[in-house]
Formats: C-alpha cells, sequence, structure tokens
C-alpha cells in the first residue's frame, strides 16, 4: 500500500491544464470560463475540507460521529432528491419520501456489507463506513429521484387515463401498473448499464483508486463487485420503496385518485 | 332507512341515494328502481358530472348509496364501480389497440348492434373516430356487466343513425339484466324515447322533476 504522494507543485501543474482551458474559453466567448473556474476552486476548498474531517474521523473512531456524519449525508441526499422533483409531493412527505426510502435500503445494505461480508471491526469502522455509505448513497440517490420524478410527473399527465380506468373498476395498482413499470425502469437503467459496461467500457472509481494505491488487480476486481452488487441491490430497493410511498399519496383508502390534493407542479 | 341491512326484504331493488352530499354539494335525496332510467338534464357547470362521479365513489362523498340493497361502503371500490358504471363524456384509451381494453371479447351481437364487425379489437386506437371511440367506450363500459349505468351524455359525438342504435341497445341492455341508469343528456326528446323520467339540475345543484 504505498502510494507515490503528490505534492503541491505538482498539483499545481494539473490545475495549468484548466487555466488552460479557461484561458480557451475566454478567447473564444465561449462564456464557461467563471463557472468552469468557480467549480475548480469549489473542489478544492471542499475536497481539502473534508480531507481534514476525515481525518479526523478516522483516527477517533467514534460510533456517534460516524451516525452523525452518516446522517448529514442521508440528509444532503435527501434534499438532492426533493430538490429534482418537478411535480412535488405536498407537506413534510416531499423530503420525507425521498430520504426514508434511500436510509431503509442504502443503511441495511451497508451494515450487512460490514458485519457480514468484509466483517470489519469494529462494524462502523470509518475508514470503510463512510466511504461505502457515501457510493451507496450517491448511486441510489441518483436512481430514487430519476424514478420519483418520472413517476409522479407521469401520473400527474395522465390522471385522466389513470381515473377512466378506476372508472372502468380496475383497483389502483392496475390502473396505475404500466406507469409504475417505467419509473422502475428508468431509476434502475442507469446502473445496469454500468454493470453491464464496467470492465469493457470503464474502470469504476473505486477500482481504478486501488490499483492507483498499489493493490492487486484482483483484490480491486473483488471490492468492485461487491460494490456493484450492493449499489445496484440498494438503488432497487431504494427505488421500489420511495415509489410505493409515493403511490400511497396517489390514491385515498377507497382508490380514488388525490393528484391534486397531494401534489402541486413546480 | 338505517335497518337495511338487518331486514334485506324491505330493501328496494335499484339505486337509493341518501343524505347524499360531496364537494359541499347536497344532501341528494332519490331513488331509481331496477330496470327504469332517471333522465337528468341542466346546463353545463351544474354538476351533473360530479354527481355521477361521486355516485360511482371516484370523488369523495358522505351519505349512503345502495345498489339493490348492498352499500357503497360494503364492497371495495374497484368492485363497486364494476356494478355502478360511470360513462364519461370522453373516452381514453392507454393501450395501442382496442383488444387490449377488453378482459373478455364481448358477444358478437353486441358489435353488430353498435355498427361494429369482431375486427374492431384489432383496429389501433390512433385511427378511429371520436364517433368510434364513443361507441366502443360503451362496449368496454359493459365487460362486467354493471347493474347501474351513469351515463355522461352517452351520444353527444354521434351521428344520428348511430343515435338511435345506441339508444336501442342501451334500452335492450337495461331490459335484458333489469338493470338501471342514470341518463344525462341536452335532448328531452332523446329522453322521451328511451322512456326516462326527467329531472332538471338547477346550476346551485338542485334537481327539479319536469316529467
Amino acid at each position: 500500500m504505498n502510494v507515490i504522494p503528490l505534492g503541491l507543485f505538482e498539483l499545481s501543474l494539473a490545475s495549468l491544464l484548466v487555466l488552460l482551458l479557461a484561458w480557451l474559453s475566454f478567447k473564444h466567448r465561449l462564456e464557461i470560463e467563471r463557472p468552469l473556474l468557480i467549480a475548480a476552486l469549489r473542489t478544492t476548498v471542499q475536497l481539502s475540507l473534508i480531507g481534514l474531517v476525515l481525518n479526523a474521523v478516522f483516527t477517533i473512531v467514534n460510533f456517534w460521529l460516524v451516525l452523525l456524519i452518516w446522517a448529514l449525508m442521508l440528509a444532503a441526499a435527501g434534499y438532492e432528491v426533493m430538490s429534482r422533483q418537478k411535480v412535488k409531493v405536498k407537506g413534510p412527505a416531499r423530503f420525507m419520501i425521498g430520504a426514508s426510502s434511500m436510509m431503509l435500503s442504502s443503511f441495511s445494505i451497508m451494515v450487512l456489507i460490514l458485519a457480514l461480508v468484509i466483517k470489519v471491526e469494529p462494524w462502523y469502522s470509518p475508514r470503510y463506513a463512510i466511504p461505502i455509505l457515501g457510493m451507496l448513497l450517491g448511486n441510489t440517490m441518483n436512481g430514487v429521484a430519476l424514478a420519483m420524478n418520472t413517476f409522479s410527473t407521469l401520473a400527474w399527465n395522465r390522471r385522466a387515463v389513470i381515473e377512466q380506468r378506476l372508472a372502468l373498476g380496475q383497483p389502483s395498482g392496475e390502473a396505475i401498473e404500466d406507469i409504475w413499470r417505467e419509473s422502475v425502469r428508468t431509476g434502475l437503467i442507469p446502473i445496469i448499464n454500468s454493470m453491464a459496461a464496467a470492465g469493457l467500457v470503464s474502470l469504476p472509481g473505486m477500482m481504478t483508486g486501488q490499483i492507483l494505491a498499489g493493490n492487486t488487480a484482483t483484490d480491486a476486481v473483488r471490492y468492485q463487485i461487491l460494490i456493484m452488487f450492493m449499489i445496484s441491490s440498494g438503488t432497487g430497493f431504494g427505488v421500489i420503496l420511495s415509489l410505493w410511498l409515493m403511490r400511497r399519496r396517489m390514491f385515498d383508502t377507497r382508490d380514488r385518485l388525490r393528484m391534486r390534493d397531494s401534489f402541486h407542479v413546480g | 332507512m338505517t335497518g337495511n341491512r338487518e331486514k334485506p326484504a324491505l330493501a328496494m331493488n335499484g339505486l337509493q341515494v341518501e343524505q347524499f352530499r360531496f364537494f359541499g354539494r347536497g344532501p341528494y335525496n332519490f331513488a331509481v328502481p331496477a330496470g327504469s332510467i332517471f333522465g337528468l338534464s341542466g346546463s353545463s357547470g351544474s354538476g351533473k358530472t360530479l354527481l355521477l362521479r361521486a355516485l360511482s365513489d371516484l370523488d369523495p362523498n358522505e351519505g349512503r348509496v345502495t345498489l339493490n340493497g348492498v352499500c357503497s361502503s360494503e364492497l371495495p371500490a374497484s368492485e363497486w364501480r364494476r356494478k355502478v358504471a360511470w360513462l364519461p363524456a370522453e373516452s381514453l384509451w392507454w393501450h395501442d389497440r382496442v383488444g387490449a381494453h377488453f378482459w373478455q371479447i364481448p358477444p358478437l351481437q353486441w358489435f353488430n348492434a353498435l355498427g361494429f364487425a369482431e375486427e374492431v379489437v384489432n383496429w389501433e386506437i390512433s385511427r378511429l373516430s371520436t364517433g368510434e371511440k364513443q361507441r366502443l367506450a360503451i362496449l368496454r363500459l359493459l365487460q362486467h356487466r354493471p347493474s347501474a349505468l351513469l351515463l355522461d351524455e352517452p351520444t353527444a359525438s354521434l351521428d344520428k343513425g348511430n343515435i338511435v342504435a345506441v339508444e336501442n341497445f342501451l334500452t335492450t341492455y337495461l331490459k335484458e339484466n333489469n338493470g338501471l341508469a342514470i341518463w344525462v343528456s341536452h335532448d328531452s326528446e332523446q329522453l322521451e324515447r328511451v322512456g326516462a323520467c326527467h329531472y332538471a339540475m338547477l346550476l346551485g345543484g338542485e334537481m327539479r322533476k319536469l316529467r
């Protein structure tokens, strides 16, 4: 495990590339130099700060501190999912549907993997627990946000059709089944595609990192396969759970469509 | 009439509406005996469609609606809607072909009575005219053999020949199945032809008997 350390001088060499790109944009009036430089600066500052935090957390190994960081990560993911909805659920459920389904799926899978598969001691060991939850949440968040947005938007646009299906005596689950299926697919397609392309087109980030850090390729591959299984199942369970919670708000106990009462656009 | 369930012998056959409220309207109290047609007219905005929707339990409502002695709350909502079936003024279709909207293909004479051959099940929805959609929507509605039809201007989009065909088809269906209907129409002659009593819904939602 001996990584060639990166000095500040080497980093500033790499930053020249970004500056070159910014100069190109300025010269040709592409008007992208400002956001590019601001984003590059943010990356530097944010990652440096989180590096300091993680260094501290890794040495302290305190369960409550790890729990606090998990909670912050989850809240950020929940907020992100919420802000990506075009047709929004009214009330606190707007945040809670995404957050609770991500918590149930990502947390339980993380605990399962840490305690039973990797068998770290203690199971909440931050060196494993934080990056693994980060990877899980990042992917689950994308899937859940995509699926929820598809589900509510399609149900809103096709609410008249859903009502006619109800009027013909279909139970709510049947009246919305094609929208349900389409939304689950939309949420899962990205992760299914990246599993299918892994190794052929791309070497996933974690594996690349481990190889750069000097691990054998075989070890890196095993970890990557584990991660792929985790994030695909985590995304799948999170997507299904969130859509199920959302569907409960679309219909009342008498299978009446309540889109106008429980959702709003914008 | 709270003793209906204990004394089923007293239960009237047909649709009975008691203290029925929805969206701040009502209370409505009326009955439609089995085998009869309740004609309803009134200017748009008076709430005729809302009444039909609420009766098939698609909108929140209070009060009591019974069909042949069975209260709507005693059945799952989907089962109630198969018995008390609403025909919307404009029908919507969600599959590509006609046949996919039927879980059992209706008898051949039904198709014929409304001017179709049986091949119609293979037709594409996108190629149907408004009138064809409306006539097919009626066949689609009758799949579960509902005993109460809530018809929202069932012939508004049809030409003269098809209006008569639909009137005859629906009255025959009701006769053969001892069913009943609430028939919303602007055409008082039509209500007379199908043998309906005639009520008008006023703008406030009040119902008044005309004939």
